[in-house]
């Protein structure tokens, strides 16, 4: 019989530092750390040299003197004397601006696309499989200028919208007419449309970097309000029809709860909307909204879609049939079989995914630079970079900030994405 | 058998089905028409296809490729179709289609792009399809010092030298792996390489210059440009980001913490910001973590970028298929005994990329689009750069859609052919009977 022979007990030696598995991660880790410490030393000595001969101090007081540049696009009240921390923030939330209504415009668009292209319908199939498989394959930089520069370019100037004393006597209609019974207009310099304004607005709370507006604040809080209130009834009537079988009716409850308070906030506010009107030679009132914007939005929406719509087809894909199926068996028609039984479980398998086209989208609103839009790389990483020479403190703050903005929505999606994945016990 | 003349003895030949059970009538009930709402969504497809149609075909009918200006093609239609009638002038195309495919190189030496393409081709052939004599491989190692020299020209020492610095390498690597071991031996020789290309590099190359001075013209890259400049990003690209990001991935799944955690740092902080900070980073910022006084090229500054880009997407697909891995197949290679860079080349990673396949292609493809952005940084890319330049041009100023038009259909059928080679690659190692 064997006897099992104890590990011999030798005690330790260097070499084990290098054939000794237990210890080798130790060796590979601290060789690992010292040249990591020694690039980073490196670069830093590099830094401080290449500084130090261009007679640069790295220091980031050059964000508080004045800006001096304009910005078409403000949703921040910025003017020229304002600092240049300032202008970062109005660039800031010009990325927001299109990057927010971008991704809930691109998940409905491409939600859409991808159920249509598993229509049965082979016409409506194939229309969007040539939507999706040509805004994939073709550079997202070729979409923004190929819809910005008609904008610019081939749509009406605004005197083409004037109509003279001659032309009313000639019966003559102006070269372009107004939309929606004359209220927005699309001329070569933006869309302009009707502002919404407030007769007795709540006032805006200055937070130096940026100022928040109590009006659309209240607004917010209203809205998230009523529709807390609105899931509260429907989870009470949930309840009372899970005891009882019955559900009582809640519709109108609903409609009230969702319409009433807004309704009130807007008449306690005095809402109305500023039309625009036609000057001598412009528009004046209203909103303008920059060819720029639109054309970044529409591209974008439409690019992301396509992506959103191939993960969308993959998720309902990855559905066993017996699902839909069991459904149909149950007596679902095919409309609830998809709302009710199909998409709640491939939301599981689309989620993950959709969060990472989310960000893709947030970073390419950097792409703003091909139809100059003052975004956070064009204030901040464009004008305020170019005036103060400070490349390398504006390129690590704007690094910085998308960094941020990209953590902060995988966050909120990941938070998103726990609450509807499956519950295992 | 009575006579029962009633009953037949023979079988009749079967009837075809109905008229609307079969042909197209069939099809078009079962595939546009099956319900009221399909045949409504029916209706509204011809609409949008019919409106896509009539605004697209006068434009297309109307082409033309003779003119050598904007006006010239409007003062034609104006005269043969009538007044404010559109269409296509592929004139521009025709005169400028060179610049949109290399730039400024000088034409005179559009060989050297076109022999380094074919040669890519045959470098690629033994990756691509397992016919090819296994021999091709080492063409395909020599590959990126034929293409280096063939674009940029000068001295054929240069990369005949730099490569040796590989030979080096692999002679170290030789002599120290039995007696100090792979890792530490692979460490050797890289140390021995870089020691090679920092001191020994520059005056091999100049006496060998001076002894035996072969060489064809010197091509500057700011010559460069079109879709020879994106395929040179794209493809160099694609080549070094793939080794990088399968060690990035490894590292991510590391038990060593350290190397776990810069691994999760590099792919977290490339991943979080947009390409063009990353392409400005190269054209500004890079100079700062040099030594003072450093200075190289623009286009190899892009690439770096570019990689380190692409890498930490790579990183992201293949730690997909490394997770999407049975832990079985992990623990068998330990049973075996293999150790930790035998296991993964041998099991782990031949798996897992397979796998990963279709999401590495279409990295891939990201990349080569992304190609455009550097227009931003000042190099003359297909899309904005080169058609920037030749709308400088009086006669094409007003040229919008042909350039555009152009440019997207090249993309897609480089694109589109990307993503169609995945899938051929997909069944071909598909190996589980479903």
């Amino acid at each position: 019989m064997a006897l099992a022979t104890d590990v011999p007990k030798d005690g330790f030696r260097l070499s084990k530092l290098v054939y000794d598995t237990r210890y080798r991660g130790y060796t590979i880790q601290i060789i690992v750390l010292v040249l990591f410490l020694l690039f980073i030393g490196w670069m830093i000595n590099n830094v401080v040299a290449n500084l130090a001969a261009l007679g640069k101090p790295f220091n980031f007081s050059f964000l508080w003197t004045r800006a001096g540049y304009d910005i078409e696009q403000t949703l921040v009240p910025y003017t020229n004397d304002n600092s240049h921390a300032r202008a970062w923030m109005v660039g800031l939330a010009n990325t927001l601006a299109i990057a927010i209504p971008g991704c809930f415009l691109a998940t409905i668009l491409g939600v859409f696309v991808g159920v249509l292209r598993l229509s049965k319908n082979w016409l409506i199939g194939a229309l969007m499989r040539v939507y999706v498989e040509i805004f994939r394959n073709i550079p997202l930089l070729l979409w923004i200028l190929i819809i910005a520069e008609p904008m610019r370019q081939f749509t009406p100037e605004p005197k083409d919208f004037r109509i003279t004393p001659e032309m009313e006597a000639a019966g003559q209609l102006p070269a372009a007419s107004m939309w929606f019974n004359d209220s927005m207009a699309l001329s070569t310099r933006g869309i302009n449309a009707p502002l919404p304004l407030f007769e007795r607005p709540l006032g805006s709370l200055d937070l130096g970097l940026f100022s928040v507006n109590l009006t659309f604040l209240t607004a917010l809080i209203v809205i998230s309000a009523s529709l807390w209130a609105n899931r509260r009834v429907r989870a009470s009537a949930r309840i009372v029809q899970e005891a009882t079988g019955d559900r009582p009716t809640t519709w109108w409850k609903s409609l009230l709860i969702l319409v009433a308070p807004f309704v009130a906030f807007l008449y306690f506010t005095g809402f109305h909307l500023e039309y625009p009107t036609l000057t001598r030679f412009n528009f004046s009132g209203g909103i303008l909204i920059q060819h720029a914007y639109s054309a970044m939005l529409i591209a974008l929406v439409l690019y992301t879609a396509a992506f959103i719509a191939e993960i969308v087809r993959a998720g309902i894909l990855a559905i066993s049939r017996g699902q839909s199926e069991a459904a149909f068996a149950l007596g679902l028609r095919p409309g609830r079989t998809m709302n009710l039984v199909i998409l709640p479980q491939a939301m599981r398998v689309i989620i993950p995914p959709l969060i990472s086209q989310f960000l893709n989208l947030t970073k390419n609103t950097s792409l703003a630079i091909a139809v100059s839009y003052m975004d956070l790389r064009a204030t901040l990483g464009g004008i305020t970079l170019n005036q103060t020479g400070r490349e390398l403190e504006c390129m690590l703050l704007m690094m910085a900030n998308y960094l941020v903005l990209s953590l902060l929505i995988s966050s909120v999606a990941n938070i998103y994405n726990r609450s509807i994945q499956l519950k295992e016990r | 058998m009575s006579d029962l003349s009633y009953v037949r003895t023979d079988m009749l030949p079967q009837q075809a089905p109905p008229l609307g059970q079969r042909g197209v009538v069939k099809w078009l009930r079962e595939n546009l028409f099956s319900s009221l709402t399909n045949g409504a969504m029916t209706l509204i497809a011809l609409y949008v296809i019919w409106y896509l149609a009539s605004a697209l075909f006068p434009w297309l009918a109307n082409s033309m490729w003779a003119p050598t200006s904007v006006n010239e093609c409007r003062e034609i239609l104006a005269s043969t179709v009538g007044e404010g009638a559109g269409g296509a002038c592929w004139g521009v195309i025709r005169e400028r289609w060179h610049q949109w495919l290399f730039g400024f190189y000088p034409p005179e030496s559009y060989w050297r792009p076109i022999l380094a393409f074919v040669l890519l081709f045959a470098a690629l052939a033994p990756i691509l399809f397992d016919r090819v004599p296994k021999q091709v491989l080492y063409f395909t190692l020599i590959y990126p010092a034929i293409c280096f020299w063939l674009l940029w020209g000068g001295s054929i020492w240069m990369p005949v030298v730099a490569m040796f610095g590989f030979v080096v390498l692999g002679l170290v690597y030789r002599v120290a792996q039995p007696i100090i071991g792979v890792a530490p031996g692979a460490a050797a020789g890289v140390i021995a390489a870089v020691l090679w290309w920092l001191f020994l590099d520059a005056p091999v190359v100049s006496t060998l210059a001076a002894i035996a001075p072969i060489g064809i013209t010197p091509v500057p890259s700011s010559d460069f440009g079109g879709f020879l400049l994106a395929t040179t990003i794209g493809v160099t690209a694609i080549a070094f980001s793939l080794p990088f990001g399968i060690l990035l991935a490894l590292g991510r799944q590391s038990d060593m913490p350290l190397v776990k955690y810069l691994s999760v740092g590099f792919i977290e902080f490339i991943r979080g910001v947009p390409l063009i900070t990353l392409l400005f980073s190269a054209s500004l910022l890079l100079m700062y973590f040099m030594p003072p006084g450093t200075k190289f090229d623009i286009i190899l500054r892009v690439i770096i970028l570019v990689t380190l880009f692409a890498a930490a997407y790579l990183a992201e697909v293949i730690r997909g298929g490394l997770a999407a891995l049975p832990r079985g197949q992990y623990e068998a290679a330990d049973a075996l005994g293999l150790d930790y860079w035998r296991a993964q080349r041998l099991i782990i990673l031949p798996q897992a990329l397979k796998i990963s396949i279709p999401s590495i292609v279409s990295t891939f493809i990201g990349l080569f689009k992304d190609t455009t952005l550097v227009s931003f940084v000042g190099l003359l890319d297909p899309l904005r750069g080169v058609t920037t330049i030749v709308r400088a041009d009086l006669a094409w100023k007003a040229s919008y859609w042909e350039p555009y038009i152009f440019v997207g259909a090249i993309f897609f059928v480089i694109c589109f052919g990307m993503s169609r080679y995945s899938m051929y690659l997909e069944n071909k190692l598909k190996t589980d009977h479903r």
